[in-house]
């Protein structure tokens, strides 16, 4: 080894200045993902507030209009629409991932046979690409044939096809399944490890004082999961307030604009629209309700460090 | 956090077998049956025949008699679907690749050369992980049709770190933190270099969370879609996800057999990937959230 060194010595003496205080070696290190997430974060962030101020089109820069685009948006119906659309499939999705994914998590927890098994099935959803998995939604809710329909038909219980996604309502509770199907996995894995966390022992002493099983689940798992919980809950209501896919796969807003989110009329405003100025100030008007999001996040992981007692 | 991992069985073990039936097993296997069922009726919708396709008064809809590979032989040889999927392994590997290498260093210099101003940037890229897709691929078309890689992989291998270098970095701190510090004490004693001191003790004991990161960074490029719909046009050039979607749908007639063949192929490769590393999957979701 010490062969190899001197060999390389004399190479090595120009970066050896700069490797050799820590910060000029931490700067040389953070080097390469400073200027991917310089060039290709940071910089289109600030360029979409700016596209955002201008009437830009594709392939033509355009020029500053203030705030045009957003004063056209504010009398914009449709753009009101997908305020409520989004707020409404984020607020009925993400409680329903919740409460289900907790439940999922809590059986998870039990002492069970085969229970990697479970916890290796259940993951698939959140694996398989969104775009795929949502085409297999899309055929499952065909108007004519769907297999749901088909078998509540069969069932007696229904006399001709449900319009899953033909129909206002029925299309926003649609997606609203697709998304809780979508999401129940990454809720359901990451409470679960969090319940791995706290030991058996504060249930079996909690039940010793004669605690009933709802009392421990409210005054001893609860509390100690809140954290967890709350980390876990941003990132389930970033995903699902910024969604994209399913949207776009199953109803491209439709019908009627029932089903459009804040993302997907950006989209469609900015590149088939060509608009790319007042997509872009869709976009912008998202960032507010994602801060509101992550400084729930920050305060969560506060309470943890308290919590544990150190930091 | 470290997972208490006791065998105990715990106050189950008080639980009348009705009850644990109707409680735990009942509900297990609705999960079970929901969370599993699309991709069933996407495996058997590939392998069905035209003509018991869609007519569920002579056959079962859940069954298929004579199953055929009609679809997928339409799809292999028919379509551009082989390019498709090599356009997206090129993409998913080179993205993963340039972003392991970037996140490796840039979490080794964060969390072990504490350089000045570390912290505050360990704090950015966690921000930057919190940043959506959906609103930087219009500033992104930008600049990708600005500088010249319009409708090229290349504009994909390139924006697709931006997503992953976050995520990655976040999760390789975790692990670089789990490794005492102690060993690279004594080596920096024994007159290691930093490099050496990366490469020889770092990297070795950090394989586990290199392996983490490099298969959901690669299933992340995989599923990554708003990207490949936004910068690409071309059909030779497109991902699968964009492709299955944007180019075997025509018309007002679904082929439903090649669109699920289609979903069904291109999903396999991540769920093989997935199905040899499922722990190291698990720990790269729970441990993203965890820290």
């Amino acid at each position: 080894m010490t062969a190899t060194l001197e060999t390389r010595a004399p190479r090595r003496r120009r970066l050896g200045r700069l490797s050799e205080s820590r910060n000029g070696l931490g700067f040389l290190f953070m080097l390469p993902a400073a200027v991917f997430l310089l060039f290709f974060l940071t910089y289109p962030l600030g360029l979409g507030v700016w596209l955002g101020f201008t009437d830009s089109k594709i392939g033509r820069p355009g020029v500053f209009i203030g705030l045009e685009n957003y004063r056209w948006l504010f009398d914009d119906p449709v753009f009101w629409l997908t305020v409520f659309n989004t707020i409404f499939y984020t607020v009925f999705a993400s409680i329903a991932k919740f409460a289900l994914g907790l439940w999922l998590a809590l059986l998870l927890n039990r002492h069970l046979p085969f229970k990697n098994f479970f916890r290796a099935v259940i993951l698939l959803p959140w694996v398989v690409p969104t775009v795929l998995s949502a085409m297999a939604f899309w055929w499952i809710f065909d108007s004519q044939f769907s297999i749901i329909s088909w078998s509540l038909m069969r069932l007696g219980v229904i006399d001709q096809p449900i319009n899953f996604l033909g129909d206002p309502w029925n299309a926003r509770w649609s997606v609203i399944a697709a998304n809780i199907w979508r999401g129940i996995p990454f809720v359901a894995i990451s409470l679960l490890a969090g319940l791995q966390t706290i030991p058996q022992s504060l249930n079996e002493a909690a039940a010793i004082d004669g605690a009933t099983s709802w009392q421990r689940f409210t005054k001893v798992t609860l509390p100690l999961l809140t954290p967890i919980i709350a980390v876990v809950m941003t990132f389930s209501v970033l995903f699902t307030f910024t969604d994209f896919q399913l949207i776009y796969v199953l109803t491209r807003g439709g019908p009627v604009n029932a089903t459009h989110l804040m993302a997907t009329l950006s989209f469609q405003r900015a590149i088939p629209g060509g608009q790319l100025g007042e997509g872009a100030a869709i976009a912008v008007a998202m960032i507010p309700f994602l801060l509101a999001a992550i400084l729930f996040s920050f305060f969560g992981l506060q309470r943890r460090r308290w919590q544990q007692g150190n930091d | 956090m470290a997972q208490t991992e006791d065998h105990a069985v715990g106050l189950d073990q008080y639980e009348t077998l009705p009850r644990r039936i109707l409680t735990v097993w009942l509900p297990l296997f609705v999960f079970v049956f929901v969370l599993l069922f699309p991709f069933y009726w996407m495996a058997i919708t590939a392998v069905k025949p035209d003509n018991q396709l869609t007519d569920y008064a002579n056959h079962s809809p859940f069954w298929v008699v004579g199953p055929t590979l009609e679809h997928m032989r339409y799809l292999l040889f028919e379509t551009t679907y082989p390019r498709w999927m090599w356009n997206t392994i090129i993409v998913s590997v080179a993205s993963t690749t340039i972003s392991l290498v970037a996140s490796v260093f840039a979490a080794y210099a964060i969390e072990r050369l504490r350089f000045k101003g570390s912290r505050i940037t360990g704090l950015m890229i966690f921000l930057a992980y919190l940043v959506p897709p959906s609103i930087l691929f219009i500033p992104l078309a930008f600049i990708v049709f600005q500088v010249g890689i319009f409708d090229s992989r290349l504009a994909l291998i390139l924006t697709y770190p931006t997503f992953l270098i976050p995520f990655c970095t976040w999760l390789l701190m975790g692990y670089f933190r789990s490794i005492p510090y102690e060993l690279e004490e004594s080596a920096l004693v024994d007159g290691a270099s930093r490099w050496q001191i990366l490469t020889k003790i770092v990297l070795p004991l950090a394989v586990p969370g290199l392996i983490s990161a490099g298969i959901f960074a690669f299933t992340l490029s995989w599923n990554e879609f708003i990207y490949a719909l936004t910068f690409i046009s071309s059909s030779e050039n497109k991902t699968v996800p964009v492709g299955v979607l944007t180019e075997l749908v025509r018309g007002d007639i679904y082929e439903w057999g090649a669109l699920m063949s289609g979903a069904l192929l291109g999903s396999l490769p991540v769920v093989i990937l997935y199905s040899f590393f499922v722990d190291y999957y698990v720990s790269s979701m729970t441990g993203a959230v965890k820290e």
